[in-house]
C-alpha cells in the first residue's frame, strides 16, 4: 500500500515537471549552439555584443572584468572591448537615456543581462535570425518570433535582407549581406552563446561545486548509515 | 587530572541546573523522550521540515545583508547577489529551492499525518498548530515571492491582493489597505519585506515550538496508530515499544538529512529553476506595472488552491465565491480530527472505502495542482453539446468536488468503512 502511494506521488511529480513544455508555449524550431567550454565562441560573442548591441542595450548587471571567466585578461578587455574610457570593474552601461530611447523607438531597449534566462537561448537565437522587411512597420522591419517588434534589424548589413513568404510563413534571403548565411548563423550563435554566459556567469563554477558537494554527501551517507545500523542493531 | 575536570564540569552543570532546566529539558525532549520504534520512511519529514526552516532562516539572513527592499533597486540587488556577492548565487538558490522544498516536505509530513491518523485524539492540538504552521508558511512564501521584483513577483502579488477586493462592501478598501497604495508598489514591497523577514518568521518559530511541545507532551503516533503508552515496563514506567529519541532517532534522522541534502543540492547546483517551477522565466524580467504577462500562474505549491479559485463560477460579476472556496480548501485540513469517525487511526487497518476516498483526493489534488500552472484552455474546448466549455475547467470542477467531498463526507464513509482489527502492540519487522 505504502509503496503504491509513493509511486503514485512520484509519478505525479514527474507529470508536473513534464508539464513545463506546455507552460512556455513559443514554437521555436531552432536550437541555439550553447557551449560554455567553447571559449573562442564566447569571446567572439562578447566582441559582437559590445560592438553591435551595447550601443542601445545595456547589460547593467554584467561587469567587464567578469569576461575573465571566458579567458580574457584585464588588459585584453581594456584594449579590445572598452571604448569610452570605462574601467574594467564597471558594468556594461549605455549612455542612451531610456526616455529618449522610448521616444525614438516606441519602447526603451531592454537591459540584456538576463535576457536568455527570461526568454531562453533558443528564442534569442531564433530572434536574431528572424528579422524581415516589412514596409508597414515604422522601422521597416518586423520579426517572425516577436511580431511588431520596435527594434530595427541593426544587423541587416551582415545578414542581408529577408522577406516573408506569406504562403509558407518562411523567410527568404532577398538581398545577400556581407556574411554568407552560414557565417551569419555562426555570428548569431556566438552572440547567443555569450548572452547565455552573461545571463549567469557563475553557472559553470556552480556545476563543478555541485559535483564536489554530492561526492562529499555520498561519503557522508555511507558513514551515517553505518552509525545508524550500529545503534539500531539491538532494537527488535 | 581527568577526574578533576569531570568534577568541575559536573559542578558547572549543577550550577546551571539550579538556575535553568537544562538537564531535565534534554532528558524530556531527547534522551528520555520515548518514540515508537516502528517509525518508517514517512517519519523523516518532521525533522526535515525543521532542517529546511533553519536553512531558510540562515540563507535568508545572508540574503538580507545585500538585498534592497526598494522598487528601484530590488531586482538589481538580486542580480548583484547572483554575480558579485561571494557565494551569493548558491545562497540565493538555496533560499529559492528551500522555499519549494519546504512545501514538498510539509506536504509529505501532512500526508503522513493523514494516512496514520496522527490528528486523532489526543493529538488534535498538534494538528491544529500544524495547520497554523502551514497557513503562516503560505503567507511567508507569498510575501517572499514579491521581493525579487520580477514580472511574476509583481503580477502574482497583484492578483492575490486583488482577491481581497472581491469581499462584499469592504473589498476595494481592504485590498488598498493591504497594498498601502492603489497598485502594488514600493510601499507594498517594503511592507511585504517586513512581513517576510521578521513578522511571519517570528510567528512561525512560535508555532513550531508549541507544535513540538504538544507532541512531546502526548507522545508520537506511529504507523500502526496504537498508543505505546498503554504498555509500559512495570518497573521503569518506560513504554515497551518506545526507544529514546536520542540517540536512536537522532542518528536515523541523520540518514534522512543526508539523503534530503543530496536531493536538495542536486537541485540547487544542477537545476535551480526546476524547469520553471521553482524559478519562473518571467521573473527574470523586472516588474513592469504597465505590462501584464499573458499568463499569470502562482508557484507550484499554491496551484491546487488557485485551480479551485478559478474553477468556481462567479455569482453575477462577483468572484467572491471562488475566493471563499479557495480559503475553505486550505482551512479544511483543520477539521480533520472531528470529521474522521473511524474506530482505527492508521490506514493499515482501514477498509477499502477509505483508501478509495484518499486515493481520489490525492489524484484530485495533483490534477488541480497541474491545472493551476497552465491556462484554462490548455486542453481545448468541448463541443457544442457542453456549451464549448473549457475541458480543463470542467475537469478542475470535478476534482474540486472530489476534494471537498473527501472532507464533507468523511464522517459518513469513515464510519461505514469495514476496518481490520488493530494489534495491541506496534508491529516491527
Amino acid at each position: 500500500m505504502m509503496k503504491k502511494l509513493f509511486i503514485q506521488a512520484f509519478a505525479s511529480v514527474a507529470l508536473l515537471v513534464s508539464g513545463v513544455a506546455l507552460a512556455n508555449e513559443v514554437h521555436i524550431d531552432v536550437t541555439a549552439p550553447i557551449n560554455m567550454s567553447d571559449k573562442a565562441s564566447l569571446q567572439r560573442g562578447a566582441k559582437i555584443f559590445v560592438n553591435y548591441c551595447l550601443n542601445c542595450h545595456s547589460a547593467n548587471y554584467m561587469r567587464y572584468n567578469r569576461l575573465q571567466d571566458i579567458g580574457l585578461t584585464d588588459k585584453q578587455i581594456k584594449d579590445n572591448l572598452l571604448f569610452a574610457g570605462e574601467k574594467v570593474g564597471e558594468t556594461m552601461r549605455v549612455s542612451m537615456n531610456p526616455k529618449d530611447a522610448k521616444k525614438w523607438f516606441g519602447a526603451a531597449p531592454p537591459d540584456l543581462s538576463v535576457e536568455v534566462r527570461a526568454r531562453g537561448a533558443d528564442w534569442v537565437y531564433a530572434y536574431l535570425r528572424s528579422f524581415y522587411k516589412d514596409d508597414s512597420r515604422p522601422t521597416g522591419w518586423n520579426n517572425l518570433v516577436f511580431d511588431k517588434v520596435a527594434m530595427p534589424h541593426v544587423l541587416y548589413e551582415l545578414q542581408g535582407v529577408q522577406v516573408l513568404d506569406h504562403e509558407t510563413h518562411t523567410l527568404k534571403l532577398e538581398k545577400a549581406g556581407k556574411l554568407s548565411p552560414e557565417e551569419y548563423e555562426q555570428f548569431a550563435g556566438d552572440l547567443t552563446n555569450f548572452m547565455a554566459f552573461m545571463a549567469e556567469p557563475a553557472k559553470q563554477s556552480r556545476l563543478w561545486l555541485g559535483v564536489a558537494v554530492l561526492l562529499f554527501l555520498s561519503v557522508l551517507l555511507v558513514l551515517v548509515k553505518k552509525i545508524k545500523a550500529e545503534y539500531w542493531k539491538d532494537i527488535r | 587530572m581527568a577526574t578533576n575536570k569531570n568534577t568541575i564540569a559536573a559542578g558547572l552543570l549543577d550550577w546551571v541546573d539550579a538556575r535553568f532546566p537544562l538537564t531535565s529539558t534534554i532528558k524530556g525532549h531527547l534522551t528520555e523522550y520515548y518514540a515508537p520504534k516502528n517509525f518508517n520512511f514517512w517519519y523523516f519529514f518532521g525533522s526535515l521540515a525543521l532542517l529546511v526552516l533553519v536553512l531558510q532562516i540562515v540563507t535568508g539572513i545572508f540574503l538580507t545583508m545585500n538585498y534592497k527592499p526598494d522598487a528601484e533597486l530590488a531586482f538589481a540587488s538580486v542580480e548583484y547577489i547572483m554575480r558579485d556577492v561571494f557565494g551569493g548565487n548558491i545562497i540565493r538558490y538555496m533560499h529559492s529551492t528551500g522555499a519549494s522544498m519546504f512545501f514538498v516536505v510539509v506536504y509529505l509530513h501532512m500526508f503522513r499525518g493523514i494516512i496514520y491518523g496522527s490528528y486523532r485524539t489526543p493529538r488534535e492540538l498538534i494538528w491544529l498548530f500544524g495547520v497554523g504552521i502551514f497557513l503562516v508558511l503560505m503567507g511567508e512564501a507569498f510575501f517572499g515571492y514579491l521581493l525579487p521584483w520580477g514580472q511574476m513577483s509583481y503580477w502574482g502579488a497583484q492578483v492575490i491582493v486583488n482577491l481581497f477586493s472581491t469581499v462584499p462592501f469592504i473589498g476595494p478598501d481592504l485590498s488598498e489597505w493591504l497594498r498601502g497604495d492603489y497598485l502594488v508598489s514600493d510601499a507594498t514591497l517594503n511592507r511585504f519585506f517586513a512581513f517576510h523577514v521578521i513578522a511571519l518568521p517570528l510567528v512561525l518559530l512560535g508555532l513550531v515550538a508549541v507544535h513540538i511541545v504538544a507532541l512531546h507532551e502526548v507522545g508520537s503516533n506511529n504507523p500502526d496508530g496504537v498508543e505505546i503508552k498503554k504498555h509500559k515496563d512495570k518497573e521503569t514506567g518506560i513504554p515497551l515499544d518506545g526507544i529514546p529519541f536520542h540517540p536512536y532517532y537522532s542518528v536515523k534522522d541523520l540518514v534522512g538529512v543526508v539523503v534530503f541534502l543530496m536531493v536538495f543540492f542536486a537541485i540547487v547546483f544542477f537545476m535551480p529553476e526546476m524547469g520553471g517551477y521553482f524559478l519562473e522565466a518571467n521573473n527574470f524580467i523586472p516588474a513592469d506595472p504597465l505590462k501584464t504577462p499573458a499568463h499569470i500562474a502562482p508557484v507550484w505549491y499554491f496551484t491546487p488552491y488557485y485551480s479551485i479559485l478559478r474553477a468556481v463560477p462567479p455569482i453575477g460579476i462577483s468572484q467572491f465565491p471562488g475566493v471563499v472556496a479557495m480559503g475553505l480548501s486550505v482551512v479544511a485540513f483543520a477539521f480533520l480530527p472531528w470529521l474522521d469517525r473511524s474506530p482505527v487511526k492508521s490506514i493499515r487497518y482501514r477498509g477499502a472505502l477509505y483508501k478509495r476516498w484518499l486515493t481520489a483526493f490525492v489524484i484530485s489534488f495533483v490534477i488541480l495542482g497541474y491545472l493551476g500552472t497552465v491556462p484554462g484552455d490548455v486542453w481545448g474546448q468541448f463541443g457544442p453539446w457542453l456549451g464549448r466549455a473549457d475541458r480543463a475547467t470542467v475537469v478542475a470542477r470535478i476534482c474540486m468536488v472530489i476534494y471537498f467531498a473527501y472532507f464533507v463526507l468523511m464522517p459518513w464513509y469513515t464510519k461505514k468503512d469495514k476496518t481490520k482489527p488493530v494489534p495491541e502492540r506496534v508491529t516491527y519487522k
